[in-house]
């Protein structure tokens, strides 16, 4: 079928309304889709539908008091997210951190970074039409939910990193579970690669679908592993790092495509990758204090800009502060990578069977809550 | 007097043949609703209904009541006639190749000498009720899925009747019982491999189940063709559905995998039935297997993989068939 010679007749076409209740948004978010049969030539993202005003809400309490807000942007990278505005105002404030505690939030956040993965990878198989994985993928995580909730308390929407450090330690029991649970992902892999990844059918679907160019991810700041599915090698941790990433080992997964397969690799890659970082940190792990001595209670920012950016699981994250020197922070602007990267869909989309929108989306790995925060 | 007696007999035949048909629809829908939640909770590491009965057993019991009494919703500007017609189409036809299929030597309603087309064009009836279902929800999900579902049925008919037709070359018959009878030594799994595969994967699509449940896609068109559906009108679709697998595996095994042979067993021309739907259930356990392992194939591929594989084989395999009948 040529798609290009359909294009000035439309009389054939008629709009179809995916969302804000789909099955394959994963949230509410609402795309208007102009089918031409079942291609769709037009796409049309409607955001808002699950708007809090976080932005708003952290002009109007203690920029110390934002924190738990942070973790419901991204439900699923919420220990990141923390992070990133830990250090935020650790870096307006000037607060030292215990090496301990940089330890333990690179151990929970690769953590929390895994577990979105396997949240993703079994969701995008929904997608897809495969059933199972996801029960697969949930059998993991609920691994990772276990672990981390003895430590922060919470399973989902943490709120563990503080100003200053953490808000517990940990200890051996968590360090052995965590080991156990490196080993027992580890063990999975064959069976991920056997079910998933080498099936004939998931290859046809995922191939050739949605191809990004770096071009068009710099023109719309795509980042993530769909960066990283087009060649370019941009991760933070490793660009910018940050904490103590510096001291680990990894490597940052590339492909060369930037279809919707190369996304599905690098996101599977990363798994490993984050293992080995977790089990390097466990290794190193040094003894001492898990929060700073001085921390104020009442956090006064002095005047100024200041940013923070840390890799979330979908990409770059960046916390932007104006500060007018009191505790209330004049404006907080959060960069969230979902945002950009949903910016795409109208431009690679266009012109794709209905079934390759719903692969193409799934591959972005939304979050929408991160979208409308 | 004359007359009566001689319709007398098959008019108790006629009625006995329903109730058989009637149980065999709604004890197949029970036993494969069951079996199949099972067996999906097991491949997904979950035990499945758990809760009514013992291991869930009475749970099909239970979701039966809940969707009689449930209200039939019609959507506002639905085409009232079509879709309240729909459901009944998907579900009534399955009776009559019921009737056609030899369970046994003995154990068959009726044997046509064209059983096999009756069966074939019985079973096609349900693309029909999906589409005036999909076209009647006013609905553009279903709408889609009706569509998708009649391009995929009639385009799988064709490599699904040339590869039961090789079969048809080598015996001579449309009646299935002589069909069946005809594998006594051999089973003719054995001697047409590819046809029994072209078969399978007809067999697959035609009753539009994962990895080729387009018509009813959830995460594209959140349930297809029957979005609108609720309560009774939608568990007939089911019902439907499940008839049908059971019809295409029936015929499945007695044309490839040697109807009621087996090892015999006494009363053999009754119990026969037995070898008989256990290779039934084999394939359908086979069906459910798939559904919950592989990821859906995409619309065109499905379309190509029909016209540029499996139609050029069939035909190259009936070819080959009548060449090989006719020098032997």
């Amino acid at each position: 079928m040529n798609v290009e010679a359909l294009e000035d007749d439309r009389h054939h076409r008629f709009v179809l309304n995916m969302g804000p209740q789909h099955p394959s948004t994963h949230g509410v978010l609402r795309v208007l889709l102009e089918l031409e049969g079942e291609y769709a030539m037009h796409l049309l993202p409607v955001l808002g539908y699950g708007h809090r005003c976080h932005e708003k809400i952290a002009e109007h309490k203690p920029a110390k008091s934002f924190m738990p807000n942070t973790a419901r942007m991204d439900y699923l990278g919420a220990l990141i997210y923390n992070q990133g505005y830990a250090q935020l105002l650790e870096k307006a404030a000037g607060i030292e951190v215990p090496q301990r505690a940089e330890y333990i939030r690179v151990i929970t956040a690769e953590l929390n970074r895994i577990q979105s993965h396997l949240l993703w990878y079994g969701a995008y198989l929904l997608d897809l039409g495969a059933f199972t994985p996801i029960m697969f993928a949930f059998d993991d995580r609920e691994h990772i939910l276990d672990i981390l909730e003895d430590v922060t308390g919470s399973r989902l929407t943490y709120c563990y990193h503080r100003v200053g450090g953490v808000s517990k330690d940990i200890d051996d029991k968590f360090v052995s579970r965590t080991r156990a649970f490196i080993e027992r992902l580890r063990s999975r892999y064959p069976m991920y690669e056997d079910l998933v990844n080498g099936n004939i059918i998931l290859q046809n679907r995922l191939n050739n679908i949605g191809e990004l160019t770096p071009e068009l991810c710099a023109r719309y700041g795509v980042t993530g592993p769909l960066l990283r599915g087009t060649g370019v090698a941009y991760d933070i941790r490793r660009s910018e790092p940050y904490s103590v990433y510096p001291e680990f080992e990894f490597e940052i997964p590339t492909e060369t495509k930037g279809d919707c397969m190369a996304s599905f690799l690098v996101r599977y890659r990363e798994l490993e990758q984050s293992l080995r970082i977790i089990e390097q940190a466990l290794d190193k792990l040094p003894e001492g204090d898990f929060m700073a001595a001085k921390v104020p209670k009442k956090l006064k920012l002095p005047a100024g800009d200041y940013n923070s950016s840390v890799e979330a699981p979908r990409g770059e994250l960046s916390y932007y502060l104006v500060s007018g020197g009191s505790d209330v922070p004049y404006r907080l602007k959060v960069r969230t990578p979902s945002y950009s990267n949903l910016s795409t869909v109208p431009e690679t989309c266009s012109g794709m069977l209905l079934s390759d929108v719903v692969s193409a989306m799934g591959s972005l790995d939304l979050v929408i809550p991160e979208i409308d925060r | 007097m004359e007359t009566l007696h001689s319709i007398l007999p098959e008019l108790i035949r006629i009625i006995v043949c329903a109730i058989g048909g009637a149980v065999i629809v709604f004890g197949n829908a029970l036993v494969m609703g069951y079996a199949e939640r099972k067996l999906a909770g097991h491949i997904m590491l979950r035990p499945g209904p758990m809760e009514v009965g013992w291991h869930g057993i009475l749970q099909l019991v239970i979701d039966g009541l809940k969707l009689m009494g449930k209200q039939l919703v019609v959507p506002k500007n639905a085409d009232k006639p079509l879709f309240m017609i729909a459901p009944l189409l998907a579900f009534a036809p399955v009776f009559v190749p019921l009737l056609l299929i030899p369970f046994s030597d003995k154990l068959q309603g009726f044997d046509l000498d064209v059983g096999m087309l009756v069966i074939l064009a019985f079973a096609s009836i349900n693309v029909l009720a999906i589409l005036i279902g999909g076209w009647g929800s006013n609905n553009k999900y279903s709408l889609f899925g009706a569509f998708r579902s009649v391009a995929q049925n009639v385009a799988y008919e064709i490599p699904m009747l040339i590869s039961l037709l090789a079969v048809v070359f080598m015996t001579n018959t449309f009646s299935l019982r002589d069909i069946a009878a005809a594998q006594s030594p051999v089973w003719f799994i054995v001697v047409q491999p590819l046809a029994f595969l072209i078969y399978i994967v007809a067999m697959v699509a035609e009753t539009n189940r994962a990895p080729f449940d387009l018509p009813e896609a959830e995460s594209e068109l959140t349930a297809g063709f029957h979005t609108e559906y609720s309560g009774m009108s939608f568990s007939l679709f089911v019902l439907g559905e499940y008839a049908n697998m059971f019809i295409v595996c029936s015929v499945a095994t007695v044309f490839f995998l040697g109807g009621s042979s087996g090892i015999p067993l006494p009363y053999f021309e009754y119990t026969g039935a037995l070898w008989f739907l256990l290779k039934v259930y084999a394939l359908m356990f086979f069906l459910v297997w798939i559904r919950w392992t592989y990821p859906r194939t995409r619309f065109d591929q499905l379309m190509n993989f029909c016209w540029k594989y499996l139609i050029p084989f069939s035909l190259v395999n009936l070819l080959i068939t009548v060449v090989v009948v006719k020098l032997i």
